[in-house]
């Protein structure tokens, strides 16, 4: 039984598809986290702000990546989008387009979350101290925000890594893709491919997924206890 | 003809004043926090002001270092004009201290780190020479075993005294006190107020807002007595206690001993 569940992954170069398959989904988990940070903190700092316009915008903005689904949003990009643009538009790039303006939306609301929840009593001690904006920014505000967001932060980035096996259903080959197809070709020899198959691939996203998140509680204990 | 010097004139201190507030006015929104407010602290002068919850007393010392904009009046830190023109206010409040109710010590910042973030990054002075400063006021009050500990790890009385040594650290002309000991647990009072003491005998000039009458008694060289933003009396700590001219402020006080005779017996 476990040679035959061996014969599943040494056939062809299945293993090694898969794995390639399983890079494909980081790949497109960390370029939608690097997007994120990059527009989600400013988008952040602009929902705290006191300016009516703005901060209404970037709430309508999250609103909108949190009540429509995100495999909704993959459709819209890749069906819609390229016939109004009148273009074929990559499945690849639509997944990290759309998984960068969903943790963008995701990271704002953290941000918000952790500059907010700084007590006022620290920005005017600081004051009081005479420290310039700036120096008040670098020593007092910044420390404590990054503290408070990264474990809610590192948080997205297992969700990332996790939603973007949505991706296979407009056609980008990751690893769930490559999954699929190694059960339909080995099917006929080894009935039980597919419980083998989905078991490699719990066990890779676990691998991936489990220290991140042992990282979070470690930096959550660290910080915020 | 007899010529007064100006500065003897309706019972104004004769040594030139530290702090001189005149006609100071503050209002949010509608709402008028303080109206008319002149008092003048010399060098060496505590100065303590009582008043009802809600009289302005939080928004006075404020308005003092510019964490509120006064909207009338003038306030002059030994002479210069603090509510004219452009006001470098870092620079300022490197001159008036102030320690809040509630400590506010930064958290992700041990003790010491606490201590030398205004002289090192505001004053950019050498870190041996404000190391060492911090380390002797630690000592003074107590605390140098606590140098490296964060301030989650120190009781309510330890985290105010390293406060009110953290605006020590900065030489300050003058510190602004908003009822410290108000957050604190009743055993814990005293070890703060001792401080502030020892800070008073040593001619460090203080304006102190509190409810602690005996220790305002104790401490102050004159109270201010202000109700809905108003100045009512100013006097001396032996009238002001036992014989204050206005009536507002002897209600005031009967009321406060009735209301711990109350605690005492309860
Ligand atoms: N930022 C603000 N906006 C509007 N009203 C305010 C603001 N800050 C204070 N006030 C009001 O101004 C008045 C004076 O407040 P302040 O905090 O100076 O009183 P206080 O004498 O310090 O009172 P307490 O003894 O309770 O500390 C209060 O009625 C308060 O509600
Ligand atoms: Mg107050």
């Amino acid at each position: 039984m476990l040679a035959s569940a061996v014969s599943v992954f040494t056939a062809g170069d299945n293993l090694w598809r898969l794995l390639t398959g399983l890079g494909v989904a980081m790949q497109i988990a960390l370029l939608a986290v690097f997007f994120s940070l990059l527009l989600g903190i400013p988008l952040g700092v602009v929902m705290t702000s006191r300016r009516r316009v703005l901060f209404l915008a970037a709430r309508l903005y999250l609103d909108a990546w949190r009540i429509v689904p995100v495999l909704v949003w993959l459709f819209i990009f890749y069906f819609e989008l390229g016939r109004i643009l009148g273009i074929h538009i990559d499945a690849w790039l639509v997944s990290v387009l759309v998984f960068s303006l969903w943790g963008a939306a995701e990271m704002s609301d953290i941000v918000r979350g952790a500059i907010t929840s700084l007590p006022a009593g620290q920005v005017e001690s600081g004051r009081a101290l005479g420290l310039s904006n700036w120096q008040l920014q670098r020593y007092v505000i910044m420390p404590q925000v990054v503290r408070r967001l990264t474990p809610a932060a590192v948080n997205l980035v297992t969700r990332l890594i996790k939603t973007t096996s949505l991706v296979v259903l407009i056609g980008v080959v990751e690893v769930l893709k490559v999954g699929q197809q190694i059960i339909e070709n080995s099917e006929r020899n080894v009935p039980s491919a597919s419980f083998w198959v989905y078991g490699l691939i719990f066990i890779l996203y676990f691998i991936v997924c489990y220290p991140i998140s042992r990282l979070s509680r470690y930096l959550e204990r660290r910080w915020v206890g | 003809m007899v010529t007064v010097p100006t500065g003897l004139l309706a019972g104004e201190s004769p040594a030139a004043p530290i702090l001189a507030v005149t006609g100071l006015g503050k209002n949010f929104g509608e709402r008028v926090v303080l109206q008319d407010v002149s008092f003048q602290i010399a060098k060496g002068e505590v100065v303590v002001v009582i008043g009802p919850s809600g009289c302005g007393k939080s928004t006075l010392l404020r308005c003092l270092n510019g964490l509120e904009k006064a909207d009338a009046g003038q306030v002059r830190l030994d002479g210069q004009d603090l509510c004219q023109g452009q006001i470098k206010w870092s620079l300022v409040r490197q001159r008036i201290g102030m320690v809040f109710q509630s400590y506010d010590l930064f958290p992700h910042l041990t003790v010491k780190e606490n201590l030398l973030l205004g002289p090192l990054r505001a004053q950019r002075r050498r870190r041996v020479e404000a190391l060492a400063q911090a380390e002797e006021l630690l000592d003074r009050v107590g605390l140098l075993d606590r140098a490296e500990s964060y301030p989650r790890q120190l009781s309510g009385g330890q985290k105010q005294r390293v406060a009110i040594i953290r605006a020590l650290c900065m030489n300050p002309e003058i510190i602004l006190f908003d009822e410290v000991t108000a957050a604190l647990d009743p055993e814990m009072v005293a070890e703060v107020l001792e401080v502030m003491l020892g800070l008073a005998q040593q001619g460090m000039t203080m304006l102190i807002v509190t409810h602690e009458m005996d220790f305002a008694r104790g401490v102050a060289d004159r109270v201010i007595f202000l109700d809905a933003g108003v100045v009512v009396e100013e006097s001396p700590p032996d009238i002001f206690f036992t014989a204050a001219k206005s009536e507002r402020v002897r209600r005031f006080l009967d009321r406060r001993r009735y209301e711990r005779r109350l605690k005492t017996v309860g």
